[in-house]
């Protein structure tokens, strides 16, 4: 049976857990921030004397963390771009911006245990020498920012935050800064311009890659919610031993928001890799599989952005052998380990970690319609492709749930998407909002041009009948 | 036209301002403090904003019509967000959301944000609220319900109407 490895959730879950200060101390709180202050410097066998700070970042580095907020990409180089010698401050700021609709794994951190939050932002702070840094949170996350701010203040009054730190002579400031209920305020440069008080367009890269030119043109870090969390973990075991906690190249533990047509939707931690697609939806102890009678349909893996699989679907499972070699095999989808490497080999990603089930009641063209809704409402629309794009696929997909379709409109969709990705745009929104277009359009085609068909056939037939008027009504 | 906010409220938006190295960046932050307290963003509002910043009132007005939190008319005493996006329209918002409407008189069909002619409520659909494992979710001004059944949505606005009545905050 596989299981929850419970590292960042662990007191989240215990039901007596409080988010205040008081008892995130009484269950170990701030020790990792004490001891990493405490941290003499150290000199290598080279001769080379490393600091505390640089210690910390090495350690981040063998732990293999990668980016819990979409992209995967790997916390220690990240860190490792920072323009060090540019003499402007850096920054560093925390995304809790959480939008991709299926997550809602940072919201359980900040509503539970802010603290560690803090705790693992500020020893990114110190290991990367910031002084200054934001939490850009969600507008709609009232509740989660009354408490981080009471969080910071309590940190502030026990001498965690602020100028000094325990003594040690290191400054901190945190700030909380909430959007205001646009998506794209997630993608980070978006958030950026967000922060410095203009219309949150993303910039374009190169040259703007944070880690040089980032918030007032100075080297910025931005770091998702669950990544800072897992900073904290690191310092405290080690880099080495949370690289044995999940697979190679695939470390530690990562919450998976598990939601739609299952019978325990929820948010479980897992080792990444150690569990499949497969036990996240069906195991007791997780998902608890599909309701009554009902069979499986479709799983979107990775949040609505990313490339949905059928039902049945095989997949390339690339894995790598104890001596390096690789091998490849064909299996089904939902055997496939949840973690970032074998979901991008398999065609689709593990994203924001949101998995949506799908199961034979629901209805796949109405279901792609409200995505891409989603998509056309949120396109910051500074590029064509995205901005012109996005919406036409709403529309074509809003004609045939509310049967104004025609068959054509499943290649109509396919050559629409076809032509956002690829860099053609600023931001990999572009690709956000094609991929669901182009995996659903060619994994449930006959879904589409039956819909079509169907659609024509009613029109044909005398107009508008009562069903499509509730259809279009219901919008799903 | 001018608009001088509260020496409160001032205070609180000027301890704001000072969380950032450019007071620029404090304009999301000085805007939701103005809102909350007013319940929309008033061209005074927008402009005195645009003041206080040392921006120019477009610089302010392009984030009101951008960021789909800010409101510039006066919305309802009780604002209801329901989540529109999939994982909640797989567990029926859309009937929620008609229901709703049919309850408080409103119109299923129509978009974006629609007040009761009392300005007892405003209805809006919005975008996933980040709550999908207890869809379907509503906001009911600052607070979130959660798995929120037709029934539970009834009672959701009767409490409201009763609060309205006896003046206290459900
Ligand atoms: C359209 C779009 C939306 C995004 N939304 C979020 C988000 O809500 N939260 C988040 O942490 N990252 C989001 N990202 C990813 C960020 O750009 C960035 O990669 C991430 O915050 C980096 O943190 P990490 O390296 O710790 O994952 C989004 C990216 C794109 C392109
Ligand atoms: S790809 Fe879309 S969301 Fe991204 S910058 Fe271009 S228009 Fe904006
Ligand atoms: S889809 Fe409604 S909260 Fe996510």
């Amino acid at each position: 049976m596989a299981r929850e490895q419970l590292l960042i959730l662990k007191h989240a879950r215990e039901p007596d857990y409080t988010p205040d200060l008081e008892c995130y101390l009484r269950h170990g709180g701030y020790a990792t921030l004490k001891r990493a202050l405490a941290l003499p410097a150290r000199t290598l066998a080279d001769g080379r004397v490393q600091s505390a700070p640089e210690q910390l970042r090495q350690e981040i580095m063998v732990s293999g963390l990668r980016g819990r907020g979409g992209a995967g990409f790997s916390c220690g180089l990240k860190w490792s771009f920072v323009d060090r010698k540019s003499g402007k401050p850096i920054y560093l700021i925390c995304n809790a911006d959480e939008s991709e609709p299926g997550t809602f794994k940072d919201r359980q951190i900040l509503h539970r245990d802010p603290h560690q939050l803090l705790e693992g932002m500020i020893l990114a702070c110190y290991a990367n020498g910031v002084h200054l840094a934001y939490i850009y949170i969600r507008g709609e996350f009232v509740a989660g920012a009354k408490l981080l701010q009471r969080a910071l203040a309590e940190a502030k009054a026990a001498h965690f935050l602020g100028s000094n730190i325990l003594d040690s002579g290191y400054d901190l400031e945190i700030h909380v800064h909430r959007g205001a209920g646009a998506y794209i305020c997630g993608e980070e440069t978006g958030l950026i311009e967000s922060l410095e008080g203009k219309r949150p367009y993303p910039r374009i890269k190169p040259p703007y890659f944070p880690a040089v030119l980032g918030l007032y043109q100075c080297p910025t870090i931005v770091n998702n919610v669950e990544t800072l969390c897992a900073v904290l973990h690191i310092a405290a075991m080690g880099g080495s031993q949370y690289a044995k906690l999940g697979t190679p190249n695939n470390t530690g533990t990562r919450l998976a928001s598990l939601s739609g047509h299952v019978r325990r939707p929820g948010c479980y931690e897992i080792e990444v890799g150690k569990v499949t697609l497969r036990d996240l939806i069906f195991d007791p102890a997780l998902g608890g599989g599909l309701r009554d009678g009902r069979q499986l349909k479709a799983v979107i893996p990775g949040g609505v952005s990313s490339k949905v699989f059928k039902a049945g679907e095989r997949v390339t499972l690339k894995r790598k052998t104890a001596d390096g070699k690789e091998t490849e095999q064909q299996v089904d989808m939902l055997d496939l380990p949840y973690d970032f490497d074998s979901l991008i080999a398999a065609g689709s990603m593990s994203g924001s970690g949101a998995i949506i089930v799908l199961d034979d009641t629901a209805d796949l063209v109405a279901a792609l319609a409200n995505i891409s809704e989603f998509f056309a409402h949120e396109s910051c629309g500074q590029c064509t492709p995205c901005r012109e794009g996005s919406l036409w696929m709403a529309k074509i997909l809003r004609r045939l749930t509310s049967g104004q379709g025609r068959p054509a409109d499943a290649d109509d969709l396919k050559h629409i998407a076809d032509q956002i990705p690829g860099g053609r745009t600023i931001c990999a929104f572009g690709e956000a909002c094609s991929w669901p277009v182009q995996s659903f359009v060619a994994k449930f085609r006959e879904d589409f041009l039956a819909r079509g068909a169907a659609n024509e056939a009613r029109r044909g037939g005398g107009g508008e009948t009562h069903e499509m008027k509730i259809a279009a009504t219901a919008g799903v | 036209m001018s608009m001088e906010p509260p020496a409160d409220l001032e205070a609180e938006i000027d301890a704001l301002i000072s969380r950032y190295p450019h007071p620029r960046s404090a304009v999301l932050m000085v805007l939701h403090a103005l809102q909350e307290r007013f319940g929309f963003i008033s061209p005074d509002a927008l402009e005195w904003t645009a003041r206080k910043l040392g921006l120019q009132p477009i610089n302010v007005w392009e984030l009101v019509t951008f960021y789909p939190m800010f409101r510039q008319q006066p919305q309802g005493r009780f604002h209801l967000k329901l989540c529109r996006t999939l994982g909640c329209a797989l567990a029926g918002s859309h009937e929620l959301h008609a229901h709703l409407c049919g309850k408080l008189g409103l119109d299923p069909r129509a978009q974006g944000p629609q007040t009761t002619p009392d300005g007892m409520f405003t209805i809006e659909f919005v975008e996933c609220l980040a709550a999908c494992d207890a869809a379907p979710v509503m906001m009911c001004n600052d607070a979130l319900h959660e798995r929120v059944s037709l029934k539970r949505a009834e009672a959701i606005v009767d409490e409201c109407q009763l609060a309205a009545r006896h003046g206290f905050e459900p």
